[in-house]
């Protein structure tokens, strides 16, 4: 099991620095949901397939799915790949590059230092439930609130103003 | 025979048994459609005709394979491919027969929902790479359709895990030897079966490739063995939904005399036939009444399912 975890581990970093890199859109997208794939993978190798499976639908399979809708929307074509290469030469990687070098290290040295605790025992979606609606009942409750609140600025804001236009 | 040469017997039989079924379903709606029109339809090659897909499939492949110099080359030779990968993969939890499943995961449904909703990517990015405005208008269709009906879809199937009490689709069909779902569930199976033509973009609800209004929508540019690929694709879909309908809520393989292989395809093909008869009788709705009716009926059915039989199950409890 621990070859697939790496396996999955080393295509979700190299999936995710493309998609980072990439200066058409949609493949950066595309690559984005590799990555959010790799990941869901690895959250299935280490006992937790619930999470796997919701990571798939939620993120892969409707978040992403809005965004690609997004861009094609917006039709973008050759040119805003041009425009990106004009707003992104190759030296403005340098200063977040170098953070990113320390981040790398400071985690090299922490995973280094723990203990691997992989492939734990198999977390269910009975274990998961009961955990959701047991200890962490409070958190469900506010995010829900949360999305809510979501749901009601967007209605607000894709409301037809009938005021104006004198109803119809 | 070991457990791991079983399971890739297994797997290799229900391959070639799925691909050959979606081959054979493409001459059977012909014949079938042609029956309820009052004419003949495919009846020259082989008896019945029943070679005709093969003849296609040679017509397919002798094509020449065009990609167009204005798409986007590698998502557009992707594209198809996307949509046989996730729904072969989705094949690999539905459960045939007591013995004959790929993999019985404990999240089998979930598995299910989460391969159908990747699908999307397929036309999604056909439509996108095709760079033409047919194209884009039926992918941006598909997407719009398929990620609002994905919503019902989901929904309509936790009354069935409810009562079940287990995303796995073995369980699932096990807990049905009292009783089939499609009594205690029939407003989850209603709104599952909307959701089904949706996901599989059949008609009624094929507003994404509507031929009058957006030529070939999103695969008009697709060709050759490309194209077969959606074709196929469709046919495998039409499949995937039908079994899963008769594994939450037709009992799966369960039924007497016969083997359960048996009736699970026989109550397949009996679904495979509703899909067909659909697309004989139903005319094609606009695209506004379309998700109108989505979110308007669908949708509620779909919670007020979910509230009473959450209700019912807690006060058996």
């Amino acid at each position: 099991m621990d070859i697939l975890f790496y396996v999955a581990a080393v295509v979700a970093v190299l999936a995710t620095a493309l998609a980072i890199t990439r200066r058409n859109a949609v493949h950066g997208l595309l690559y984005l949901i590799v990555s959010l794939l790799a990941v869901a993978l690895i959250f299935f190798v280490v006992g937790a397939p619930f999470v796997a499976a919701l990571e798939v639908i939620i993120y892969a399979g409707a978040i992403m799915v809005l965004f690609v809708f997004v861009m094609m929307l917006l039709n973008l074509g050759p040119q805003s790949a041009d425009q990106e290469r004009r707003w992104l030469p190759p030296g403005v990687w340098s200063g977040p590059l170098a953070l990113a070098i320390v981040l790398f290290g400071e985690l090299l040295y922490v995973i280094g230092s723990a203990t691997l605790a992989s492939t734990g025992a198999e977390i269910g979606p009975v274990e998961v439930g009961i955990a959701l609606y047991g200890p962490y009942a409070l958190g469900v409750e506010i995010a829900s609130m949360l999305l809510l609140a979501g749901l009601v600025g967007a209605y607000h804001l894709g409301r037809r103003e009938t005021e104006r236009s004198g109803g119809g | 025979m070991s457990p791991s040469l079983y399971a890739i017997v297994i797997l290799i039989v229900i391959l070639v048994v799925l691909l050959t079924v979606a081959a054979l379903l493409v001459w059977f709606e012909r014949r079938l459609l042609g029956l309820w029109q009052d004419r003949y339809g495919p009846n020259r090659v082989g008896p019945f005709g029943i070679f005709q897909t093969v003849a296609d499939t040679i017509k397919l492949l002798t094509k020449e394979d065009w990609i167009p110099p204005f798409a986007d080359r590698p998502v557009f030779v992707i594209a198809p491919a996307i949509v046989m990968v996730t729904v072969l993969l989705a094949f690999g939890v539905v459960p045939f027969a007591p013995t004959v499943q790929v993999a019985d995961l404990n999240i089998g449904l979930l598995f299910f929902l989460g391969m159908s909703s990747l699908g999307v990517y397929s036309v999604t990015l056909a439509g996108w790479s095709s760079d033409n405005k047919y194209a884009l208008v039926g992918s941006l269709r598909a997407a719009a359709q398929m990620l609002a009906y994905e919503v019902f879809m989901g929904l309509s199937l936790m009354g069935v895990v409810m009562l079940a009490g287990s995303f796995s689709l073995r369980a699932i069909v096990e807990a049905q030897r009292g009783l089939w779902y499609c009594v205690p569930q029939l407003l989850g199976l209603i709104v599952f079966a909307n959701a089904g033509i949706a996901e599989t973009r059949r008609l009624p609800f094929d507003l994404p490739e509507a031929e009058s209004e957006i030529v070939a929508g999103y695969h008009s540019e697709y060709s050759g063995m490309k194209f077969g690929m959606f074709f196929i694709g469709e046919y495998l879909g039409i499949t995937l939904i039908s079994a899963m309908a008769v594994t939450l809520f037709f009992g799966g393989w369960l039924g007497p005399w016969l083997p359960p292989v048996v009736w699970f395809a026989l109550k397949t093909l009996i679904l495979v036939c509703g899909f067909i008869l659909l697309r004989a009788t139903l005319p094609r709705p606009r695209f506004d009444q379309l998700m109108a009716y989505g979110w308007k009926v669908m949708l509620p059915l779909a919670l007020l399912n979910l509230a009473v039989t959450g209700a019912i199950v807690t006060a058996r409890a």
